[in-house]
């Protein structure tokens, strides 16, 4: 049976297609070598469009206002240039009511583009661009830990790891972020109030990295200008423990954290990346994997959700469970020697 | 590849849902199409599989495994017709719901004439209406123009004017939107749907036919102010669905290349065999069919033969699940728990499933708060559906459902309970019938599948729904009544092939159970009290011939609309002796 695949890796070959959403320019060259904030690639992007309807204003037909245009597509214009002039004894002038670029003209009407403003597409990862997207971005590769996550608030930033937990439940509380951490990324636990990302916001810390969010916290931390990834789970799930420990033992090291936000359709995911020295590169992770006797697994529901433990044996025939549910399930030895059934569509496998 | 489904074939049919893929076999069994088996496995529409493909052969392996028929080739490809050795199937057909749900920008002209149809024809598929604007609409054409680019739409539905009336109004309309498209990057250009005054196809086609991938053309959803056709312009958003689908999601095209061009939303496909039985039941109550999916909370209801649809993704128990908080309070879901439960685990919940659908409960907790969801999400499905039946419909009381027979539930919410009470149950509080109703569960979550089929051949849908592949769960009396809670409002005897009879006096607030097991008949003799309503006008008795089910006759005396205790104690002892009346 398939089950999805949640990379914890402690090295592996990481590659990451980057794209504008809009055509624009890419500035990343083949080959070079760039950093998480590193801008790769930039479009020019208006908000807003202006319609003018020449031929309604003047009250013409619309040839007759086309004739009338002094602009044409393409043209950039500023505030108060003329857009058409009428003929006659009496002429009456259209201007344009704020700068931009003509988009379209004719049918007596001229179509412009305003409030242009600059998208700009960082790396997101340290690494080498290894295939460039025309118009679009690029291809980066690295290598290094990988730590897949669950949530994450759509920003992107690199810094120190600190650690700041003793266990993978601790509590990540006010009173612990001092100026210390400033500038840093912290390894917390749980999340509890909103109170302790107010003083993440004040330092500012560069991001920080949670087992769990509570849900009621997700706006509060969907403002922060640092990146927030939670690990496990929305909720007060400890961290899982194979995260935990690549996490703990890579304090201190330079990380980046792209929060991206999860989306089951595209597989994006937010994730921590280590780069790490190596003289050759290991293999890049596998996403599709059938589950099988050893493997590492993750449970994903209640009551072990977030919990890591190791296929043991596939059940014959079909399980019922404590919900009365039926369904085909495997034997997980859990890392405290517990043996517990567990559904198969409730697993995934770490790798 | 077969397209035409001859009398005496094998029928495959795939469902491509969002968390699952199940492959059903059909086939002649003693001159009789029947159900012959399913297989299933995980849907690989997402990351990181992003190919139906995969599923769809996995589910049809399993499908091989369970029957021991060939119907792959070595190469995975469709062994068809059937050939001498027995392997293969003569036709093949497809549903589909699996992948986001599209963003549809819905134009009308009156906002409660042509672009309150308009909505409701985007209701009748998986579409999230994320912009409309009509006639009346405040905003200046750029600030549409700018509103439509925001929306960023998969499919534009443009409706308006009566045919042969309005069309300026739309002409301008239609500006707006061509500005719009022509503003979008080539390939997310949305295909569009006109479905607005006939008189301007042609200049919808030449004003639009560089500016989107596709105009597609359906009869007026309203051809005069005071009528309404959706069914036309519903085939049309679907083949537009199958098209978006196709270039979305890698494996589509070959699925429908499969089926020969049978490929439909599961959702519509429900719906159209919902008005096939409608057509045939020849009875003044309509006949309803709902399913609560991952995706979506589908519900059909056919009334006369005409069809009356709704799609809402948000009500389903997938991705969409924490957004259900914003139709709908935390309080309303605890309301249906039989366990004491916090609040805040609920919202986890919500939040937590919404990262893993496709999983399942293993603990009662677990179990407790998805059934509390999903009758809160099917409950509020119920409600807007509603609105759009039809004014003629049966009904005892403008605030309830009217009437209906049978009522036809599928999903894996209702189709997976652990028990067919727990189903049962889950249907009377969410969906609150009225009068005597039969209760039938799509165990198998054939329905949309008989849909699809029905086109093609409409015997084979008529012998599998008399085949037994259903389970019927009972007939189920639901009585309304004034009267105080305890009171006596119905004498009920129901009276066995072999003259034994069962009898009961149901109070008001209660629940009770007749046995009369599946493929028994019995008379069913009902003598109301104190004026109660069982269908037939207040304070009339009724006698009938019942069929049996799972759970036999259920009298369902709690009230309509059903009012729940204010004590959460209260409440949750009363949820627990109802669920031990219908067998736990």
């Amino acid at each position: 049976m398939f089950a999805p695949v949640t990379h914890i890796l402690p090295l592996t070959t990481i590659e990451r297609e980057r794209t504008l959403p809009v055509a624009g320019d890419v500035i990343a060259k083949l080959n070079q070598k760039v950093n998480p904030t590193d801008v790769i690639a930039e479009a020019t992007w208006a908000r807003e469009h202006v319609l003018i309807d020449v031929a309604r204003t003047l009250s013409i037909s619309s040839n007759a206002a086309d004739r009338l245009l002094r602009v044409k597509e393409g043209d950039k214009v500023s505030e108060g240039s003329e857009i058409a002039i009428s003929k006659g004894i009496i002429s009456r002038t259209i201007r344009a009511p704020r700068g931009g670029h003509v988009v379209a003209a004719g049918g007596g009407q001229v179509l412009m583009e305003t409030g242009e403003t600059t998208i700009e597409l960082k790396a997101g990862l340290p690494g080498i661009v290894v295939k460039i997207i025309p118009y679009r971005g690029a291809v980066i590769r690295t290598v290094g830990a990988l730590i897949q996550g669950t949530w994450g608030n759509g920003r992107i930033e690199t810094g120190a790891l600190t650690n700041l937990t003793e266990k993978p439940d601790d509590i990540l509380d006010a009173s612990r972020l001092d100026v210390s951490l400033r500038g840093t990324i912290i390894l917390a636990g749980l999340l509890r109030d909103a109170e302790a990302l107010r003083a993440a916001a004040e330092l500012p810390v560069r991001g920080l990295i949670l087992s769990g969010i509570p849900p009621a916290l997700l706006p509060a931390a969907q403002q922060m200008r640092f990146p927030i990834l939670a690990l496990d789970s929305l909720g007060q799930t400890p961290m899982n423990s194979v995260a935990y420990k690549l996490l703990t033992s890579n304090a201190k090291r330079e990380v980046t954290i792209n929060a991206e936000a999860f989306n089951r359709h595209t597989g994006a995911r937010p994730e921590v990346i280590i780069p790490l020295p190596v003289t050759q590169e290991p293999p890049p992770p596998i996403d599709v994997d059938m589950l099988e006797v050893g493997q590492i697994v993750r449970l994903r529901r209640a009551p072990h959700a977030g919990t890591i433990g190791t296929l043991a044996n596939f059940s014959p025939g079909l399980v019922t469970f404590p919900s009365g549910l039926r369904a085909l399930a495997a034997e997980i030895k859990l890392e405290n020697g517990e043996q517990i059934l567990v559904p198969l569509v409730n697993l995934e496998i770490v790798g | 590849m077969p397209v035409s489904l001859l009398q005496d074939n094998s029928l495959l049919a795939v469902n491509v849902g969002a968390s699952s893929t199940r492959a059903v076999l059909f086939d002649v069994v003693e001159g009789q199409y029947r159900f012959i088996a399913s297989g299933q496995a995980r849907s690989t529409a997402d990351a990181p599989f992003k190919d139906v493909s995969l599923g769809v052969n996995q589910a049809i392996a399993h499908l091989q495994t369970v029957t021991g028929k060939t119907l792959l080739d070595q190469d995975n490809q469709l062994i068809t017709p059937v050939q001498s050795d027995g392997s293969g199937v003569d036709a093949f057909v497809a549903t589909l719901s699996a992948g986001p749900i599209l963003r549809a920008v819905v134009v009308g002209l009156l906002a409660d004439v042509s672009l309150e149809s308009a909505r409701r024809l985007a209701e009748t598929a998986y579409l999230q209406v994320v912009e409309t604007f009509g006639l009346n609409d405040q905003r200046k054409s750029d600030e549409q123009i700018d509103a439509i680019l925001r929306a960023r739409p998969d499919i534009i539905v443009l409706a308006g004017g009566t045919d042969g009336g309005a069309s300026r109004s739309v002409q301008k309309i239609l500006e707006t939107v061509g500005l719009a498209c022509y503003l979008m990057p080539e390939e997310k250009r949305p295909p569009v749907l006109f479905a607005g005054n006939q008189s301007l196809t042609n200049s919808v086609r030449e004003s639009l036919k560089n500016l989107t991938p596709s105009v597609r053309f359906s009869p007026n959803i309203r051809p005069s102010l005071d009528t309404e056709d959706l069914a036309p312009a519903s085939h049309e958003l679907a083949q537009i669905f199958a098209d978006v689908r196709k270039r979305q999601i890698p494996g589509v095209d070959d699925l429908a290349a499969w089926t020969g061009g049978h490929l439909l939303p599961t959702a519509y496909a429900e719906g159209r065999i919902i008005r096939f039985l409608s057509q045939m039941s020849g009875t003044n109550r309509g006949i309803l069919g709902v399913d609560l999916g991952t995706t979506a909370a589908v519900v059909a209801a056919g009334f006369n033969g005409k069809l009356t649809l709704g799609v809402y993704p948000q009500y389903g128990l997938g991705s969409n699940l924490p957004g259900l908080l914003h139709h709908t309070s935390l309080d309303d879901i605890l309301r249906w728990l039989h366990l004491d439960i916090a609040p805040s685990v609920v919202r986890d919940y919500l939040y937590q499933i919404s990262l893993c659908p496709g999983t399942i409960p293993v603990t009662k907790e677990d179990h407790a708060i998805g059934h509390a969801i999903s009758r809160q999400a099917l409950y509020l499905a119920m409600q807007e559906a509603k609105r759009n039946f039809p004014p003629e419909a049966n009904k005892l009381r403008r605030d309830l459902l009217p009437l209906f027979e049978p009522i036809l539930a599928g999903g894996g919410a209702l189709s997976d309970a652990p028990t067919p009470g727990q189903s049962l149950l889950l249907l009377l509080d969410a969906l609150q019938p009225v009068g005597i109703t039969s209760i039938i569960l799509d165990q198998n979550n054939l329905l949309p599948l008989l849909g699809v089929a029905a086109e093609q051949n409409q015997l084979l849908p008529v012998q599998v729904l008399e085949s037994g592949a259903f389970m019927s769960l009972g007939t189920v009396v639901s009585v309304i009544s004034s009267a105080t809670h305890g009171t006596p409002v119905l004498r009920a005897r129901l009276t066995y092939a072999d003259g034994s009879d069962a009898r009961a006096e149901v109070k008001f607030g209660g629940l009770e159970i007749l046995p009369l097991g599946i493929g028994q008949t019995g008379r069913l003799t009902l003598q109301s009290m104190h004026r109660s309503d069982i269908g037939n006008g207040p304070g009339r008795n009724a006698t009938l011939q019942v069929v049996g089910g799972v759970l036999g006759v259920v009298i369902d005396a709690r009230g309509r609309p059903l009012i729940l205790p204010e004590d959460p104690v209260r409440r949750r002892e009363l949820f627990k002796k109802w669920l031990w009346s219908v067998g736990g």
